[in-house]
């Protein structure tokens, strides 16, 4: 029986491994808040991951809550934030971005479901006064 | 000529070493794309502007929806249930009965549809207090979206056919012309409770 010829199987899998590392960007953050997503149906999808800025809300994760307490908190990149520092910040994205995308650029506040609306309300806040106006509540799909 | 081995470099494991990079990639990189729910925030006051502009909008054309710091829902100044709200909202934004307490229709020129009565000065004004939980509000954003989809739906089904999100890119603007989603969210409010 002739043998099945595999010498091809790298370039197939070398291909493969191309497309993924197009479609797929590497996850930038290691969280530092817990975060469950809250739930929703009318939900659309954020379109260009490039344009999108993460804010992270939600209480520290329990090996981080003895340094930085047990009240929801703010992560940027990979630290905890002030309110405060969230326009900064912003203003820093946007520069870093080309000139003509920067009124698309969107901001994804991934919020954990048991935080109270008093910090959301300051982030948005904030979101204003950087003129951020984009703006997209993340959450996952509820099945019924 | 005879048969002369050239030895080559023994390929047969870089199969496995691209299987190792793949997984590797496939672990680290995230292919999901993130969902959510789009709003537009309003342009920041000027600080030394402190006027509430919300004083010049007509009574009829507001509805007001206040989620409390016990996570209950006031719509137009009833308590309200989660699941009666979208209705409720419906009925506002589309005011099918041209009723005197719901907003007024003004007559607008959209393309495919001609001349259309809608509702265009409604606002929906969406109040939290501070102690609100995240989800409730989640929860009550999606109702007043699942409010538009619905009505959007219902009118592009009964021109065209289809449903809102399979129409071209010029037929939903003529729906949204119609339906135009106005929520704002308020300026921040501590109405009691804690925190």
């Amino acid at each position: 029986m002739p043998e099945l010829n595999t010498s091809s199987l790298p370039d197939l899998v070398f291909a493969f491994l191309f497309f993924i590392m197009m479609v797929t960007s590497m996850r930038e953050v290691t969280l530092k808040v817990q975060f469950r997503a809250p739930q929703a149906t009318e939900l659309q999808k954020l379109e260009k991951k490039s344009l999108v800025t993460f804010i992270y809300v939600g209480k520290p994760m329990p090996e981080l809550q003895k340094q930085f307490g047990s009240e929801s908190r703010v992560q940027l990149n990979d630290q905890f934030a002030e309110i405060s520092e969230i326009q900064n910040y912003i203003a820093q994205e946007k520069s870093s971005m080309k000139e003509e995308d920067q009124p698309f650029m969107t901001v994804s506040i991934k919020a954990d479901k048991d935080t109270k609306m008093g910090i959301i309300t300051d982030i948005k806040q904030a979101l204003r006064e950087a003129y951020a106006l984009k703006i997209s509540y993340s959450a996952t799909k509820r099945i019924d | 000529m005879g048969k002369r081995k050239t030895p080559g470099v023994n390929a047969s494991s870089s199969a496995d070493i691209a299987f190792m990079l793949l997984l590797f990639f496939l672990m680290t990189s995230s292919m999901d794309t993130d969902q959510g729910l789009p709003r537009r925030l309003p342009q920041p006051v000027p600080k030394d502007q402190k006027t509430d502009t919300e004083v010049d909008i007509k009574k009829r054309n507001l509805l007001v929806v206040l989620v409390s710091s016990t996570n209950q829902i006031m719509c137009g100044g009833e308590l309200t249930d989660i699941k009666q709200l979208k209705d409720k909202v419906k009925e506002f934004i589309d005011n099918p009965y041209n009723d005197a307490h719901l907003p007024e229709k003004t007559e607008v020129d959209v393309p495919y549809f001609g001349k259309t009565m809608v509702t265009k000065n409604h606002v929906i004004s969406l109040q939290n207090d501070r102690g609100t939980s995240y989800q409730a509000y989640i929860d009550v954003q999606n109702e007043l979206a699942r409010a538009y989809t619905e009505l959007r739906d219902d009118i592009s089904k009964k021109k065209f056919g289809k449903a809102f999100v399979d129409l071209d890119e010029d037929q939903q603007k003529a729906v949204q012309q119609i339906y135009p989603q106005k929520i704002s969210e308020a300026e921040p409010k501590n109405y009691g409770g804690e925190n």
